[in-house]
This record gives C-alpha cells, sequence and structure tokens, in this order.
C-alpha cells in the first residue's frame, strides 16, 4: 500500500503563535484519513498550507513519494489535491456551472465562455459520483447540502483525486451527513483518497480507516478506529480525561415563565422566517429547540429578545406581554441571552473584560452613580466573576478580543449569570469551542436550570440538544414540526423532524 | 396557517402598493393645478422634429392642442393611481415610468404652450449629456465589479479633461489628444489600485483624495499656464460630428442616433463591448467572482489582485476618454471645474443601473435628459427661476439614490480590502 501524500515537520508559525509544529501526516491510497482536532490545534492551518493557501515555515510535502513544491491553489490542483472548505467557497449570485467552471473556464470561438461544455461534464460526474444537482440553479437558491455537493463537484471537476473534506458535517442534518458518507464511500470506491478533517469523534469512528489527532499544533497520536473509543479519543485531543456526558437529575418543572403563541416575525430582509411559533418554557427546565440552521431560529431567539419587532402574534414574559418592549425592558424582566454570534452581539471585543463584564447593567448602582461609572466597583465585580467562572485571562484589564473563543464565552455566560434570571436563551452556547469549554458551559446551564431557571436552548448540534433537553422542539422552516419529551426521542425521529419530515409519514412511505 | 401566512405577507406590500398608488393620483392633481389651470383653451403646443442642419428627411412638426392632452395625462395618472390602489401591479418600473412620463409631458405642453419647442434636439442633446456620465458610470461598473470603488473618477476626468486639450493643441491631433487622455486616465487609475491593493488604504478616502489633487492641479495649471498661453495651449478644436450614411436619414431617430462624434458612438460601443466581455467571457466571469467573493476565486487560482489592478486601471482609461469629451469632444477648451459633478453623477447611474454596463448607460441616458430638459426650459423662458432648473439633475439624482425606484445589491466584497 502506498502513501499518496504525506506531509513531513510541517512547522507554521504566525506572529505570536505556533500554528504548526513539525506535523508528519501521511494518507494511504484509497483510504480516508480522519484528522481529529480541537479548534484552534492546527488542522486547517495545515491544510491550508497542503493547499497552498499558506507558505510553511519548514518541512516538505510528497504526492506519490516525490517531493512536491505547492506555491498556490493551482499547484495543488495540478497535483491533484482538491479541497472543499469549510465555510464555502461559492459565489452565491453565479449559477453551479459557473461556480465549477471559474479559474479554468473553457472557451468557444476562442472568446465566450463554453457553459454547454461544462454543464454536460458537471451532468456526466453527477451521475457517476451520485451527486445530483442542476447545473443551472444558482448557489443561493441551493439548500447547504446541496451547496456541499457543488464544492465536491468542483473538486472533481478539476480531476483532483485526493480530496480534503474540512469539517464537511458541519452545516448538515443528520440525513444529510448519511448521504454525504455514502458519496464518499462512491468516491473511495472510485479510487480517491480522502483527508477527511472534524471535531466530531462519532464521525471519526463511523467512517476514517486511519486516525491522526492534533493538539496545540503538534501531531498527539496516530490510532486505528478499531482500537479507538470516543472517551480516549477526547482526552487525545484535550490532553486530559473528560467527561462527555452530561450528568443530570429528571427536571422539576414549576410554573410557566415564557409563553409564545402563533409568532410570526420577518427577518431584516422582509422574508417571514418564523411562521406561527407556539410554545412555552416552564422555570426548572430545558426546552431545546433543534433544526439545521437557517430554519428561523435566529429571528425566533431575536424576537424573543427584542432585537426584532414581530408581525403577530403573542410572547408573554411571567403573564405579561412583552410586545414592542425594548431589549432593555425585556432584560430588566429577568431574560439573560447567550447570542449565538459572540463576537458581534455577545461582546465588545475591543472593551476590556471588566467592561464588558457589565454591559447589561452599566447604568446602575454600583457600577454607576448618577451620570458618572464607579472604576472600584466594576473592577471588583470582574474580579470575583473571573475566578468564579474560570475565565482563564492574564487580567481584567486585557480586551475581550484577545481572548480564546471558550473564554470569550465565559465572560458571557458569567456576565448574564451575575444578575438574577427568571429565564435564560441560550443560542448555539457552545459553538466553536473546545471539549473543556463545552462541557464547563454544559454544566452551568444544567446547574441555572436546578436553580428553578427556565431555558430555551437553541442549538444545531443534536447531541448537545439531546445532552441538555428535557422537552426538544423542532423547527423546520419559520414552523415547529413537533415537540417531543427528550427521554422518549431518538437522533433518527429528530432528524427526519430536522428535514421536514414527520416520521409517521416516513414509515408510511 | 397558511392563510394568516398569506395575510401577513401582503400588509407591507398592501403599504406599498397604496403608496405608489396615491403618488399616482397626487402627480394627476398636481399636474391638473400646475398646468391645466394656467393654460388657455385653444392654445397650441409645437414639438419640433427636425435638427437645424441634419441630414435626416424633414417631417411634419407635431401639433398638439396643450389643454385637451394636459386633461388626458392628468386623468392618466389619475387613473391608473387609483387602479393601483384597487388592484396593484407588480412592476415598480412601470408606476414610475407613468409617474415621469404624465408629469414631464405635461410640463414640456405647459411651458412651450404657444411656442415651439425641438424635441429631437432635446433628445439629440440629452445622448450628448450623457455621454461623459455614462462613461464614469462605466469606469464605476468595471471597477465596482471587481471589488474596488473609484470615486476618484470626477478627478481622474478633470485632469484628462486638460491633458486631452493640451495636447491635442500642441500636437495639432485630436486623436493624440485622446490618447492621452487616455493614458493619463489609467496611470491615476492605477496608482489609486496601488495605494488600495498593495497598501490597504481606504478605497473611498483614496478617492477623495484624488478628487481633491484633481481639482487643485488642474485649476493651478489653468491659471498658471493656459490663461496667459491662451491659444498655444487650451484651443484645439473638436471631434466633428460624424453622419452614419444612410441611417442618419431616418427622422428623429438619425439625427439623434446616427450624428455624432466619435466620442459618442465610442460610448455606445464600449457599453456593449462591456456587457459581452462582463457576461460572456472568462475574464468577466473572474471579475464577478472577485468581486463577490474574492477568497473562492483565489481557491481556485485566479489572481484576485491581477483581476483588481487590470479592472482598476481599464476603468481609470474609460474615464480618461469621459475627461476627453468635456474639452476635445464638446467645447474645445478647458475651463476649471468643469466636469462639474458629472463623475459623482456617473457613480449614481451605475448604482441606480444595478452595477451593470446597459443599466447604467440607460440611467446615465436620464439623467443627461434631466440635464437636457433644464437648458431647454431656460430658453423657453418658464417662469422658474434657472437656478432651480440647475439643480434638476442633481435632484434627480437624490431621488433615485435614495432607493425610492427599487434598491440595487452591490457586488458582496465591494470596498473591501482582501487578504490572503
Amino acid at each position: 500500500m502506498t502513501n499518496v501524500l504525506e506531509l513531513r515537520g510541517i512547522t507554521k508559525r504566525f506572529p505570536g503563535v505556533l500554528a504548526n509544529d513539525k506535523v508528519d501526516i501521511s494518507l494511504r491510497e484509497g483510504k480516508i484519513l480522519a484528522l481529529l482536532g480541537e479548534n484552534g490545534a492546527g488542522k486547517s492551518t495545515l491544510m491550508n498550507i497542503l493547499y497552498g493557501l499558506y507558505k510553511p515555515d519548514e518541512g516538505q510535502i510528497f504526492v506519490r513519494e516525490k517531493e512536491v513544491n505547492i506555491e498556490g491553489p493551482n499547484d495543488a490542483i495540478a497535483q491533484g489535491i482538491g479541497m472543499v472548505h469549510q465555510h464555502f467557497m461559492l459565489v452565491p449570485v453565479m449559477t453551479v456551472t459557473e461556480n465549477v467552471m471559474l479559474g479554468i473556464e473553457p472557451v468557444k470561438n476562442g472568446f465566450f465562455l463554453d457553459r454547454e461544455t461544462v454543464s454536460k461534464r458537471i451532468k456526466e460526474i453527477s451521475d457517476q459520483y451520485g451527486l445530483e444537482v442542476d447545473p443551472h440553479a444558482y448557489i443561493k437558491d441551493l439548500p447547504v447540502g446541496i451547496q456541499q455537493r457543488v464544492e465536491i463537484i468542483k473538486v472533481l471537476y478539476r480531476a483532483a483525486d485526493i480530496l480534503i473534506l474540512d469539517e464537511p458535517t458541519a452545516v448538515l442534518t443528520p440525513q444529510e451527513v448519511e448521504g454525504l458518507f455514502k458519496i464518499i464511500k462512491t468516491l473511495i470506491a472510485a479510487g480517491k483518497s480522502i483527508i477527511f478533517i472534524t471535531h466530531k469523534l462519532k464521525e471519526v469512528l463511523a467512517i476514517a480507516d486511519d486516525i491522526t489527532v492534533l493538539r496545540l499544533g503538534t501531531v498527539v497520536g496516530s490510532i486505528k478506529p478499531e482500537d479507538a473509543t470516543s472517551e480516549a479519543l477526547a482526552s487525545m485531543m484535550v490532553g486530559r480525561d473528560v467527561n462527555l456526558t452530561v450528568e443530570k437529575t429528571p427536571a422539576k418543572p414549576a410554573e410557566t415563565v415564557l409563553e409564545v403563541e402563533d409568532l410570526y416575525v420577518r427577518n431584516e430582509r422582509q422574508h417571514l422566517t418564523v411562521q406561527g411559533v407556539s410554545f412555552n418554557v416552564r422555570k426548572g427546565e430545558v426546552l431545546g429547540v433543534a433544526g439545521v440552521q437557517g430554519n428561523g431560529q435566529t429571528e425566533l431567539v431575536y424576537a424573543l429578545t427584542g432585537l426584532l419587532p414581530f408581525e403577530s402574534g403573542a410572547i408573554r414574559l411571567l403573564d405579561e406581554s412583552i410586545h414592542r418592549a425594548a431589549p432593555r425592558d425585556i432584560l430588566e424582566r429577568g431574560v439573560a441571552h447567550i447570542p449565538e454570534d459572540r463576537q458581534r452581539h455577545g461582546l465588545i471585543l475591543s472593551f476590556p473584560i471588566h467592561d464588558n463584564l457589565m454591559l447589561c447593567t452599566y447604568y446602575k448602582r454600583p457600577f454607576a452613580k448618577g451620570i458618572s461609572l464607579q472604576p472600584q466597583p466594576i473592577f471588583n465585580n470582574a474580579e470575583e466573576l473571573v475566578k468564579e467562572f474560570d475565565v482563564r485571562t492574564p487580567s481584567v484589564y486585557v480586551n475581550a478580543g484577545t481572548l480564546s473563543g471558550g473564554n470569550q464565552q465565559k465572560v458571557i455566560v458569567a456576565r448574564e449569570f451575575s444578575r438574577p434570571i427568571e429565564l435564560l436563551i441560550a443560542s448555539q452556547p457552545t459553538r466553536g469551542l473546545d471539549v473543556g469549554s463545552i462541557e464547563y458551559i454544559h454544566q452551568q446551564i444544567v446547574k441555572k436550570r436546578d436553580a428553578g431557571t427556565g431555558v430555551l436552548l437553541v442549538s444545531s448540534e443534536l447531541d448537545e440538544i439531546l445532552a441538555l433537553s428535557d422537552r426538544i422542539a423542532v423547527m423546520y422552516k419559520g414552523k415547529i414540526m413537533d415537540i417531543l419529551d427528550a427521554d422518549k426521542t431518538s437522533k433518527e425521529q429528530l432528524g427526519l423532524l430536522m428535514a421536514g419530515v414527520h416520521p409517521a409519514e416516513a414509515s408510511k412511505n | 396557517m397558511t392563510n394568516s401566512t398569506l395575510e401577513i405577507g401582503s400588509t407591507a406590500e398592501k403599504r406599498r402598493r397604496i403608496s405608489f398608488g396615491v403618488a399616482l393620483v397626487v402627480t394627476g392633481l398636481a399636474i391638473y393645478l400646475l398646468f391645466a389651470v394656467n393654460t388657455q383653451p385653444g392654445a397650441l403646443t409645437t414639438f419640433g422634429l427636425n435638427l437645424l442642419g441634419s441630414r435626416a428627411v424633414e417631417v411634419s412638426d407635431l401639433v398638439v392642442p396643450a389643454l385637451p392632452a394636459i386633461y388626458l395625462l392628468a386623468a392618466v395618472a389619475v387613473f391608473s393611481g387609483a387602479y393601483q390602489m384597487a388592484r396593484g401591479v407588480r412592476s415598480t418600473g412601470w408606476l414610475v415610468g407613468i409617474l415621469a412620463f404624465t408629469f414631464v409631458t405635461a410640463f414640456l405642453l405647459w411651458g412651450a404652450r404657444d411656442k415651439s419647442f425641438n424635441l429631437t434636439g432635446m433628445l439629440s442633446s440629452s445622448l450628448v449629456r450623457a455621454t461623459p456620465i455614462a462613461l464614469a458610470a462605466l469606469c464605476g461598473v468595471i471597477s465596482e465589479r471587481a471589488a474596488v470603488i473609484n470615486i476618484g473618477v470626477e478627478g481622474i476626468m478633470l485632469i484628462a479633461a486638460q491633458v486631452a486639450v493640451v495636447t491635442a493643441t500642441v500636437s495639432g491631433s485630436l486623436y493624440v489628444g485622446l490618447l492621452c487622455a487616455i493614458l493619463i486616465g489609467g496611470l491615476i487609475a492605477a496608482f489609486h489600485a496601488f495605494i488600495v491593493i498593495r497598501f490597504r488604504v481606504d478605497q473611498v478616502v483614496s478617492g477623495v483624495a484624488i478628487n481633491i489633487f484633481g481639482t487643485g492641479v488642474t485649476s493651478y495649471i489653468s491659471s498658471r499656464f493656459m490663461q496667459a498661453a491662451g491659444d498655444k495651449l487650451n484651443n484645439s478644436g473638436t471631434f466633428p460630428i460624424i453622419a452614419i450614411p444612410g441611417l442618419s436619414k431616418i427622422p428623429v431617430l438619425g439625427p439623434v442616433l446616427f450624428e455624432n462624434n466619435l466620442i459618442v458612438y465610442l460610448t455606445i460601443l464600449l457599453v456593449i463591448v462591456m456587457h459581452i466581455l462582463l457576461y460572456y467571457t472568462p475574464w468577466g466571469l473572474r471579475t464577478r467572482a472577485v468581486g463577490e467573493h474574492p477568497k473562492a476565486a483565489d481557491t481556485l487560482g485566479v489572481n484576485v489582485y491581477l483581476m483588481r489592478y487590470v479592472n482598476v486601471i481599464i476603468g481609470g482609461m474609460i474615464a480618461g476618454i469621459g475627461g476627453a469629451y468635456f474639452t476635445i469632444g464638446s467645447v474645445g477648451r478647458f475651463d476649471e471645474i468643469m466636469t462639474a459633478g458629472k463623475g459623482f453623477i456617473g457613480l449614481a447611474a451605475m448604482i441606480f443601473g444595478n452595477w451593470n454596463p446597459i443599466g447604467a448607460y440607460t440611467s446615465s441616458l436620464i439623467f443627461g435628459f434631466a440635464d437636457s430638459l433644464q437648458v431647454k426650459l431656460q430658453i423657453l423662458r418658464v417662469p422658474i427661476p434657472s437656478e432651480f432648473l440647475l439643480m434638476a439633475p442633481y435632484i434627480v439624482t437624490m431621488i433615485i439614490l435614495t432607493g425610492v425606484v427599487g434598491r440595487a445589491v452591490p457586488p458582496a466584497a465591494d470596498g473591501q480590502h482582501y487578504e490572503k
């Protein structure tokens, strides 16, 4: 068995960071190598080096046992290396055909774009690998699952036989993930070799032939899936033992804290993205809202927190309507919000931590007296919270922007939990965080629930929804498909609902 | 559930529908109150259809009884407004079209009552006046499609105008003047591209700097050298009118479209060529990709920086032609600040034209029309102070930029630096 690809001693330094430190990996022909590691472990940097987007400071790359010099994407493509990026590299206002041909456009009459030839070739590739797609559709009209197919077609159109898939399952429903795995198997059967980058342990165990684990820019080990367990891989990734299951006692729901009735919300582009949603959240329970990203969850949360006005329906917080209430008003009635985009909506990155820790209550005593802020209480508050919530920072005076994602999230949690709250709205609270921080945030949410707070958890990670929720609402295209009890539901059932199919209907067909 | 979705979906729609309807009805009433009331019954308005000195076959002028025609236009506006409120028309383009057409035509009928108004002449001058605006707009289109904003187009045109007239006068050839204007335009654009791409200077700041520099340097050269030297530096003559054989004989259309000078033809040609380049060639596909999602283009091996340099420089060359129009294309000499904001109006035309060449040209024609209307109205001695009439093109610019007439979508990466 030959190695189609080998990286030896790759080192890459960014100012102040050693992103890759003497990394060796090898990919066997016709196999799937899973590259496992937390965010910031250096996986993406390594792949960007391989694809020619970054230049390594040291190290060699061998393709089919010949050393190659990759200066840019064109060199990588010439070596048969293709990359499916985590954030799709597609131009939304162009068609599938135009996106596929970009960069290597065939011409007719010596001058004009030859769209027909390309769309014919796309059809051939679709048929060969089971990647069904309409070559004339515009990217912006396609669901993410199909967009990913377009990315794969783009790579295959360039005749790549080494495919790098960077976090390909991050944006997919469980069913779409199944579909992707099928496609991957077809590709392997056709003789392609694949590097599969992920931080999801179960996927690695399901599909990989070899596993290489990266941590803080170095390879910490390579292992075969048959010798590995989720726990073992997790501790390799994090560098210590982690507890993957969230421990919690059965919920003791009390009276209703939030009631939503037939709610309609328009997003900024005037699309009706929440269409007739009704549910309630009681004290002492976690209501999980599952669903693929972009099915109205964001707008729902915005409406609940007063960031977007709603068209019709009612939202009652502790039996009082919050129609047209200002965000501050809602906040003062005891709502805490962990926003989905922590860097844009959760923190002011250019403000020091101590200011970020009092953003909700800066105008009140003890932080303010009349028109002036009170430095001493602000610093004391910050010191206490940083200690209590284990925020790893050199001091409370540094800017929030300098912290890691996990610590930024801890700052938000600390701020929101430091005042008396009745309802916690947590939107994608652990997106992009390392396993250690996820563990911590989960514990905090459960602790808040046990203290009698109602929790609305919005997440596109099914594992997270299942681990934390007492009841689960599934959103699809702005509507709630169903609300289920967490202990009477399965992942498959949720997956179908997330794709807009009622399990009862599915079994009939 | 579906029912309520429809109802709620239609509230904003309804508001929009009614506001357009009201606007049309108000226009109808305004036509009646402003124009019909002041017009004597039996007054005739003559629209001249022949252009003096043109080769077109002569046709008889159009004589319209003013009052009935104004009543008719008012009625059209009111009825279409009422229909809009009751039923709703989907196309806002049509509504705005009806609104503008009825109002402007009624205005002309009233303004030129008992007098003669040369329609062909006005259309012809609209096209000519649209030319520098269109060239500025094309410069904007080509740069911004590759995501580089170039508001320095005003300054580039001013400098190119001066360079064109001086080089043409000194060399005695208008073509040398045009070529030099194109070169200087390309050169200044290259400088703009260099500092915004290489050094990531804010694109607007760089553009403003070019404009200030342009005003300063041309005014200085003009007052220091050109006024003293007079004919030796600042008297080039202009490109002659070229009548296209056969086509120029068509009444009305002939004098408007087929009796123009080189730069006007060149502009129309550039619009067509740029449309084809942008949508049907690899270069165009790459340009648009670089403007929408540069990272995507980069990962496919497209050289983002190179595309941007090339596009901005070509844009500068087109702006250079626009500059040449002001001197060797129309009056044959340079005056200080003679571009008078046409570059900025061009950028407005680009936005209104949705960043595509044909749209940009069409909206330039609207601006050109507003400009030439203003001139004609001064000649007609309409009882409106000429200062207000001079504002017409700029007021049209502002109305269009408020987005009343549909919101345009710029290229997604427009104005953003690209870092690998």
